[in-house]
């Protein structure tokens, strides 16, 4: 039973204020999340929702104003720079709307971006294969498609194992068709791999895939859904 | 090879352009340190090494005739270690074939026994000959064997065996070239200061027959003396003052006053200051170049930073990787610096060769230097990086990683001054230029800095023209000038303005004096002028001329404050030729020159003060076109004349040894701040279009042309440039200030003079590096991707 288990990620009453400029933006509002090992969670919300802020503190990006954090016993919610990268570093893979690539490193080169500096990752070449890339191994990010971009950033994710894959909308620089291919890689690999993963994204029709949907709205969770039975991505349709 | 270091070979070669730049720059900076400061070393070497090895003497004095028995009482000075006397005599020199006037410094050489003190260093004598001690005594047609000097021998051209004849004790003598040499007390050969490798020559003859053909047989009248470990100079120049004073001596002095050691000390202390002042200018510019190029790279690179934040590098890794970018370019730049240092300095040895003679003079590049340059170079680099760096890397990855806010523009200034005809682009152009006023102003300061440069680097070429035109077009206005041997009646201007071709003729009387004032001395020459000169004038910085019309002295402003005097104050006159005399004159005027520690007086107030008759010791000449080699070869037949000197000569002289040297050091400056120019522009340039090629592309996709969107950038490159302009002339100015300031010395003051062509030039360059940079970035905005710029968010 899942459930019984101690949550991977635990937040309490998060909270996340932006200084721009004279005014004060609240990005996010009041969050609390607990995040069961192995789940597939989709954060769905509008753009303004705070979903990227949640993302940006559960993986570490950034800390919050207020509230606690915890990955597994580690308190993360105060933790400094070096633990935060120490964290990102250990347990969390990306991926992002814009892949993030470094445009002068090969497929293979951006994946060995994190083999050079993880402690068990798999093997770069099994990594580039799992996302069906091995015959464009040796391409620069310009020369690929927006969808094969987004795979190795999967990939680049996932080659460290690590403990918690987040999303950030991976299908939403993406054609319908390339965006289903993409959500099945990360389905598929989270599966093998093992991770916990959580997608953030604006659209709706992705939530089917998930264990578990929360929407988010004006920075708070507004709703929360567990899915009976989950699509496969591959079923998927907007 | 790990991820991250083949990012940074990527990254290099993609901007390899920029790369080159900036490694250009930081090898402008240093190549001109190691160039000065390698070239000062290797001079320095081989001085000390030539003064070691001949055995440079320490005080040195003259005397009309001394018995060699006085030897003695010279050695139980205190403090003096040894002592060495020689006969010597300044004679004219002919040579065949050449009409301008030569002076040669005979020296008499013992054939028993070698110098003990300004030792001669033979060149090329005769193969497998052993020189003996002395050139050896008349050959049997009474030709004196010679060893000349090896800057006349080369200026001339002379060969073994070729013959001059010198005016000795009123008869021509032959001389026979027997050997190439060179001593530590001739390092310079010039006279008055001015380097002369034609018109002045020495000339090493066998002391018994130099003694015999100048009946010095058992005396002599130069005297070497080498100091006692610890023996204070001024009391043995005391001592030998007194005892010499009975034989005609004048005040014995140091190696400070010795021409050549005074010639070539002066040369390496300005190059020092010139060599550590101008590359520590360029360092700076680099290091502030290096500032704002790094700041705005690593900008650019702001997502690639937050993605390996996110991926899990640390903030000392991602440091370390720019660092390591930063350091592949300067190392580069250095290298080249070096490199280039090294070749550069080699040349300027070069030029100093022919000024200074040294029988070894070898390139040295010293391990210190190196290692100073090394440090200078992680220094500028580190000043101009870490920060730029760290600013980026402690951003919040989730902050990094979003692009950075639209910036909150507002309307410019102009605009809410009333100005609303600005177009579009023009809008745009200002607005962003305002919202970042901060890096607006680097962009402009570096601009400007590389201006100034430009400036400093051409203003000797100015100051060098403004001192030649000064010297001889306002202060001499002869053509021909004539010295006499001794103080001679002034009737002899009569007899000048008699010979055909002469026009007009002006006297001068020249007397060496010590200048008291309390404890204060300062020996120098009066010079007695016409008391309204037309011909030698007395001229300041200015160009205004100053008349000695007064009773007293005009003096040098320098020599007044090193006197302690003021215009109205008395000083004591010790007169050191001719019997013993002190007098008492007042400061007339101070005058602000250029060159020397000069004291001027009206020849008739000087006489008068003197009281010895109506004397003269030297005439200048105003010449009718076409007369002037038969008015030197009448003043050769002239018994009293000690020589003639032509202007035109002269002024050769100075325009193809110092002035020429001063020129490539400026020209080779000046390439150097010219590169510096294109690397600031340039990378301003480039950095402009990868920080707003996402907009850029934007505009087109929103129809905007190709015209309208480079209009944008290169707008903003052009306002930079303009504002960058007057902002650089003002700040060469200061600098050129600044650097005159340092120079000073008591010898010698640079005019700040900067031609209108300086500011133009500089100007240009950087003008030229913008159009150049312009046409590189437009042809990369006429490429920029449309769809790219669409779908990412760069």
């Amino acid at each position: 039973m899942l459930c019984m288990d101690a949550p991977v990620l635990n937040a309490r009453h998060l909270r996340k204020v932006y200084r721009t400029g004279e005014v004060d933006v609240v990005a996010l509002a009041d969050v609390s999340l607990a995040v069961q090992a192995g789940e597939l969670i989709v954060l769905l919300g509008a753009s303004g929702s705070g979903k990227s802020t949640l993302l940006n503190i559960l993986g570490g990006l950034d800390v919050p104003s207020s509230g606690t954090l915890h990955f597994r016993d580690q308190l993360l919610s105060n933790a400094d720079e070096a633990a935060l990268t120490a964290y990102r570093r250990e347990h969390v893979g990306f991926v992002f709307q814009f892949y993030n690539l470094i445009p002068s490193l090969t497929v293979r080169e951006n994946v060995a971006l994190v083999t050079d500096i993880a402690s068990a990752p798999m093997d770069v070449d099994e990594a580039v294969a799992m996302v069906g890339l091995g015959p464009r191994r040796d391409h620069f990010p310009a020369q690929l498609s927006g969808g094969e971009q987004q795979r190795v950033a999967i990939a680049r994710a996932v080659v460290k194992r690590p403990d918690l894959l987040l999303c950030d909308e991976p299908t939403g620089a993406l054609d319908v068709q390339t965006g289903r291919l993409v959500l099945e890689v990360i389905e598929r690999i989270s599966r093998e791999v093992g991770t916990t993963t959580v997608v953030i994204t604006h659209n709706a029709a992705i939530a089917g895939m998930a264990d578990r949907v929360l929407q988010l709205g004006d920075g708070q969770v507004v709703q929360e859904q567990r899915n009976a039975c989950k699509v496969s991505p591959a079923d998927l349709a907007w | 090879m790990k991820a991250l270091d083949r990012k940074l070979l990527r990254d290099l070669r993609l901007m390899w352009s920029q790369a080159l730049t900036i490694a250009l720059v930081v090898a402008s900076g240093i190549a001109g340190f190691v160039t000065t400061l390698s070239a000062i070393d290797s001079l320095e070497a081989a001085r000390d090494h030539f003064y070691a090895s001949g055995r440079f003497a320490d005080v040195f004095a003259r005397v009309k005739r001394a018995p060699d028995a006085l030897q003695a009482r010279l050695r139980a000075v205190p403090g003096v270690a040894d002592v060495q006397t020689t006969t010597e005599l300044a004679v004219r020199i002919q040579r065949a074939g050449v009409e301008d006037p030569i002076i040669g410094q005979l020296i008499g050489l013992p054939s028993d026994q070698r110098l003990r003190m300004n030792r001669v260093t033979l060149r090329g004598s005769r193969l497998g000959a052993e020189p003996g001690f002395s050139p050896g005594g008349p050959l049997p047609d009474g030709a004196l064997p010679a060893w000349v000097s090896a800057s006349f021998a080369d200026a001339h051209g002379l060969q073994m065996g070729d013959r001059l004849s010198a005016l000795i004790n009123g008869k021509q003598r032959a001389l026979h070239v027997a050997g190439v040499a060179m001593s530590p007390e001739y390092i310079f050969a010039g006279l008055w200061g001015m380097p002369d490798q034609r018109g002045f020559g020495v000339f090493w003859i066998d002391a018994t027959a130099l003694d015999a053909a100048l009946d010095m047989t058992g005396a002599f009248n130069h005297i070497a003396v080498k100091l006692a470990p610890g023996a204070r100079e001024a009391a043995v120049i005391d001592g030998l003052t007194r005892l010499l004073a009975p034989y005609g001596g004048r005040t014995a002095h140091g190696r400070a006053e010795q021409t050549s050691h005074a010639m070539l000390d002066n040369e390496i202390a300005e190059q020092r200051v010139l060599g550590s002042l101008m590359p520590g200018i360029f360092l700076a510019v680099a290091a502030f170049l290096l500032h704002v190029v790094v700041t705005r790279l690593v900008g650019t690179q702001r997502e690639q930073i937050a993605a390996l934040k996110a991926l899990g590098y640390g903030n000392g890794a991602v440091r370390l990787h720019y660092l390591k970018l930063v350091g592949v370019i300067v190392a580069a730049g250095l290298l080249l610096g070096l490199v280039l240092g090294k070749w550069l300095g080699l040349g300027l040895m070069g030029l100093y060769a022919e000024f200074f003679r040294f029988p070894q003079f070898t390139h040295v590049l010293s391990p210190s230097l190196v290692v100073l340059a090394v440090g200078l170079t992680v220094g500028t680099a580190l000043a101009g990086t870490w920060q730029a760096i760290a600013e980026t890397v402690r951003l919040a990855p989730a902050e990094a990683m979003r692009p950075p806010a639209p910036g909150r523009y507002r309307r410019t200034l102009l605009e809410r001054w009333g100005v609303t005809r600005i177009g579009t682009v023009g809008r745009m152009v200002l607005r962003q230029l305002e919202r970042r006023p901060w890096r607006s102003g680097l962009a402009v300061a570096g601009i400007a800095a590389s201006v100034a440069i430009v400036v400093l680097g051409n203003f000797f070429r100015d100051a060098i023209d403004h001192i030649v035109d000064t010297q001889f077009t306002l202060a001499m206005r002869n053509d021909v000038a004539v010295w006499t041997l001794e103080p001679t009646a002034d009737r002899a201007a009569g007899e000048l303005g008699r010979l055909p071709g002469v026009l007009q003729v002006e006297s001068s009387r020249f007397v060496d004096a010590t200048l008291v004032r309390g404890h204060r001395r300062e020996r120098t020459q009066i010079r007695g002028y016409a008391t309204h000169p037309l011909l030698y004038r007395i001229v300041d910085v200015d160009g205004r001329s100053i008349d000695p019309d007064g009773p007293g002295l005009v003096l040098t402003d320098r020599l007044a404050d090193k006197l302690g005097v003021r215009v109205g104050d008395v000083l004591t006159v010790e007169i050191l030729e001719g019997r013993p005399r002190t007098l008492q004159l007042p400061v007339d005027a101070t005058v602000k020159e250029m060159m020397g520690l000069n004291a001027y007086m009206g020849r008739e107030a000087l006489n008068r003060a003197l009281g010895d008759g109506d004397l003269s010791t030297g005439f200048v000449m105003v010449l009718a076109r076409g007369s002037e080699a038969g008015i030197l070869a009448a003043t050769r037949q002239m018994p009293r004349a000690a020589g003639a000197f032509s202007k035109a000569s002269m002024l050769r002289n100075m325009q193809e040894v110092s002035a020429r040297n001063i020129r490539i050091m400026s020209t080779v400056l000046t390439v150097f701040a010219a590169v510096i120019a294109v690397g600031v522009v340039y990378n301003n340039a480039r950095i402009a279009l990868s920080e707003r090629a996402w907009e850029l592309a934007s505009l087109r996709v929103l129809g905007f042309t190709r015209a309208e969107v480079s209009g944008l950038l290169l707008g903003e490159l052009a306002i930079v440039i303009v504002v960058a302009l007057p902002l650089g002339m003002v700040m060469g100015w200061a600098l050129v200030h600044m650097l005159v300031g340092a120079l000073k010395s008591d010898q010698f003051f640079f005019p700040v003079v900067i031609q209108p062509r300086t500011f133009a030039m500089a100007a240009l360059v950087v003008l030229a590096a913008g159009v150049a940079s312009a046409l590189v970035v437009r042809r990369r905005i006429d490429r920029l991707d449309m769809v790219s710029a669409l779908k990412t968010r760069e």
